[in-house]
């Protein structure tokens, strides 16, 4: 039987185990969208922008390591998706997006909503096709799935010429896929691993760094049983969080920019650095050339780019990490004889003193609220169990600092592109994929602004999600630079009175609106807002002057901090190093 | 450290920009680039001269294997290789250069593939230190125009196929 492009696009969505699309209709999809119409399998989700259903898309696939999925029209519809789709790209989230693109006879005409989105969006897809004829249109989507779940993931796109949705072929689905230029390395090389091993059997002050790779791999496991066979401290990037438990007593939390002292201090300690499917991201490493300055490195990943891109390897690994990790762990069990215990004591020791030096920390004794304080109490009433995202900024770097992520896939938020507006609609995906899962948005003033429509596809799909805002009038993250580099001239950073009265806008969205302005009020609105089954917007209105504390400038070592009360105490102006 | 880079790609619309894209949007510098079917249609393969230091070469053969359209890169500086460029050059010699400009034609082994009152159309082929060295030697007598295809190479044993 004959179908149409339309038609085979949701038989292969079906094919490949999609429930849920988030997109936004328009004038070349519509036959997409009249299939979609009757469609029982599959249930589009209608945001109120396409830059956030791409961000639903990336939260849905975050939370749940499967694809996801957004369909949105050409033109304006394509080009509002490119935001999500570098953020996904960046932080490696399989996406695969539909743009609606003009007739194939009309293409590069200038037509009507007509833009060169394959062009535009080449340098932050992992690939994207441009389908001419619908005789392709099968292939090409089970190379685009394929492409973006393997290897290290990312986002496609497949661009679609309304003709092409029209035309008609034989529906035949391609059971395997088999491409000669795409080969992804998932095997470790075993000479390497077990150089790796010996190296961490002579190490004295070992650390593990672990990334985002870890939670993609599903490699949580692997590496919990590699930290507490062999003793090791574990850092975690920001997108490492919930790799290995944060509540662990070997957990060092995050390093970097904003790191924990004593994550900063065992890296620069340290004579052994395992980097677990990570990149060596900037705000990560701080001066590179003063980065981890004793140890030898031994770095996993799939990515064979991410190897000596920024900081030089001395045991390279590419691979998957979880069978690189399987791996690992068999030969450091097996050939390794190590009285691991004895063997770390002064080193353990020696991070239990860094750790007891310099917690982290925050001014406590205050009724005006901190919002460090509303992060603590959120991960005091869920026990650590809900799915966290975040906006960017300081709301995001305070929830990596002080909210326990102890699983893998519960905490969402854009870290490479530092994307502001992600947290809503991220959550909202969450959410869809997790309808009983407490899902939260950990939101600044600032950047909830940025997709705050989503409330309304929240509120119509009954998405209970929650919104925490951090209200301190102020860009604030922008803020903390230009208070501590730029003299305190804050050249519009100051929101004040142009923030709106969130708890109206909550209203006016038929969403439920609290607030909060004293401390004692916190825990009273987190726990009325966790009981009401709709979605809540808390505004918690903050001290508008708290910073985020430890902080490396941009440019200096990352054991060069600066932390709360050295900056209080001193008063004087810093640099900022370049 | 210069070196020259075959590539192997799938012969699609859109590998070219991937290629020139990696290297733009990476501050990659490209020498130059030239691109042709191989003997099978499926198959384009590009040559690419570029220059950097160790990592910025590693970095480049990594980024090249990571595009989905790329089959294989080959750095010819790990392998006895052959390399060749064609230029054709105008030359606008005064009469009493002109038999001049003929003998160093053919010195060189260069064709002329076309003549006018005033001017003759050079071909040379060779490696890159030939087609300087004739430049060198014509310039004084006035090129006119100047057109290079950029570099092509070929291992010596035959590049194995993918």
């Amino acid at each position: 039987m004959k179908l149409s492009g339309a038609e085979i696009l949701l038989e292969c969505l079906k094919k490949e185990g999609v429930k849920h699309i988030f997109g936004y209709p328009g004038g070349v999809v519509l036959n997409i969208f009249d299939q979609l119409h009757d469609e029982k399998e599959l249930k589009l989700i209608l945001t109120r922008h396409e830059q956030g259903a791409v961000h639903a898309a990336d939260g849905y696939a975050r939370a749940t390591g499967k694809a996801g999925v957004a369909l949105v029209t050409s033109g304006p519809g394509a080009t509002n998706t490119v935001t999500g789709i570098a953020t996904a790209a960046m932080d490696s989230i399989p996406l695969v997006v539909f743009s609606g693109q003009v007739p194939t006879l009309l293409i590069g005409n200038d037509a009507f909503q007509e833009a060169d989105i394959v062009g535009i969006t080449r340098p932050c897809t992992k690939y994207n096709f441009l389908v001419k004829d619908v005789g392709d249109l099968a292939q090409i989507i089970k190379e685009a799935f394929y492409i973006a779940t393997t290897g290290r993931p990312g986002p496609v796109l497949i661009d679609l010429p309304k003709d092409v949705t029209t035309a008609k072929t034989d529906f035949v689905w391609p059971e395997s896929i088999k491409m000669r230029s795409y080969n992804p390395t998932y095997e470790g090389n075993k000479w390497m691993i077990s150089q790796a091993a010996h190296a961490i059997a002579k190490a004295k002050k070992p650390v593990i760094v672990a990334g985002g790779g870890v939670i993609i791999s599903g490699a949580s496991k692997e590496l919990k049983e590699l930290a507490e066979h062999a003793k090791l401290p574990v850092a975690m990037t920001l997108m490492g969080l919930g790799a290995f438990p944060g509540s662990h007593k070997l957990s060092l939390g995050m390093p970097g920019m904003h790191g924990t002292y004593y994550a900063n201090k065992s890296i620069q300690e340290s004579d052994l650095l395992i980097a677990i499917g990570m990149r060596f991201d900037d705000r990560v490493t701080g001066k590179v050339s003063a980065f981890a300055p004793h140890a030898k490195i031994i770095h996993i990943d799939i990515d064979p780019t991410s190897i000596r891109k920024n900081v030089r390897v001395d045991i390279p690994i590419v691979g998957d990490v979880k069978r690189v990790l399987t791996t690992l762990n068999k030969v450091l069990k097996g050939e390794v004889k190590e009285q691991w215990k004895e063997v770390r004591k002064a080193w353990l020791k020696q991070i239990d003193d860094f750790k007891a030096e310099r917690p982290l920390t925050y001014d406590r004794d205050t009724d005006i609220i901190k919002p460090q304080f509303v992060i603590e109490k959120i991960n005091e009433l869920t026990k650590g169990d809900a799915i966290i995202t975040t906006e960017v900024g300081q709301n995001q770097m305070w929830t990596a600092q002080f909210y326990k992520f102890d699983k893998p896939r519960t905490f969402l938020s854009s870290g490479g592109l530092g994307t502001m507006g992600y947290g809503l609609p991220a959550a909202i995906g969450a959410q869809l994929a997790f309808p009983n899962k407490l899902v939260i948005d950990i939101a600044g003033d600032g950047s909830i602004q940025m997709n705050i429509q989503e409330l309304a596809t929240a509120v119509i799909n009954r998405f209970p999600v929650k919104v925490a805002i951090l209200n301190n009038r102020f860009l604030g993250m922008v803020r903390q630079w230009q208070e501590l580099f730029f003299k305190e001239r804050y050249s519009h950073t100051r929101l004040d009175e142009s923030v709106p009265d969130f708890v109206k806008i909550a209203e006016a969205y038929n969403a439920v609106g609290l607030r909060a302005v004293k401390r004692s009020e916190v825990e009273p609105v987190l726990k009325e807002a966790f009981k009401i089954k709709r979605p809540v917007l808390m505004d918690f209105v903050i001290d508008w002057k708290e910073k985020v504390y430890p902080m490396v400038p941009a440019g200096a070592a990352i054991d060069e901090m600066l932390f709360l009360e050295e900056v209080k105490k001193s008063g004087k102006k810093l640099k900022a190093v370049k | 450290m210069r070196h020259t880079i075959s590539v192997l790609v799938e012969n699609k619309f859109g590998v070219l920009s991937r290629v020139s894209g990696l290297f733009s949007g990476r501050g990659y510098n490209i020498e130059s680039l030239s691109v042709g079917e191989t003997i099978d249609p499926q198959i384009s393969i590009m040559t690419i001269v570029t220059s950097g230091d160790d990592w910025v070469i590693e970095q480049i053969d990594k980024q090249l294997n990571k595009l989905i359209d790329v089959i294989k890169v080959v750095d010819m500086k790990e392998l006895d290789h052959v390399e060749r460029e064609m230029v054709l050059i105008k030359v606008a010699p005064r009469a009493e250069d002109k038999a001049e400009v003929l003998r160093i034609a053919e010195i060189f082994r260069g064709r002329i593939v076309d003549s006018s009152q005033k001017t003759y159309t050079i071909e040379v082929t060779g490696d890159e230190k030939k087609i300087a060295a004739i430049v060198d030697i014509l310039k004084p007598m006035g090129i006119k125009e100047f057109v290079r295809t950029g570099k092509i190479a070929i291992a010596r044993e035959g590049l194995k196929k993918y």
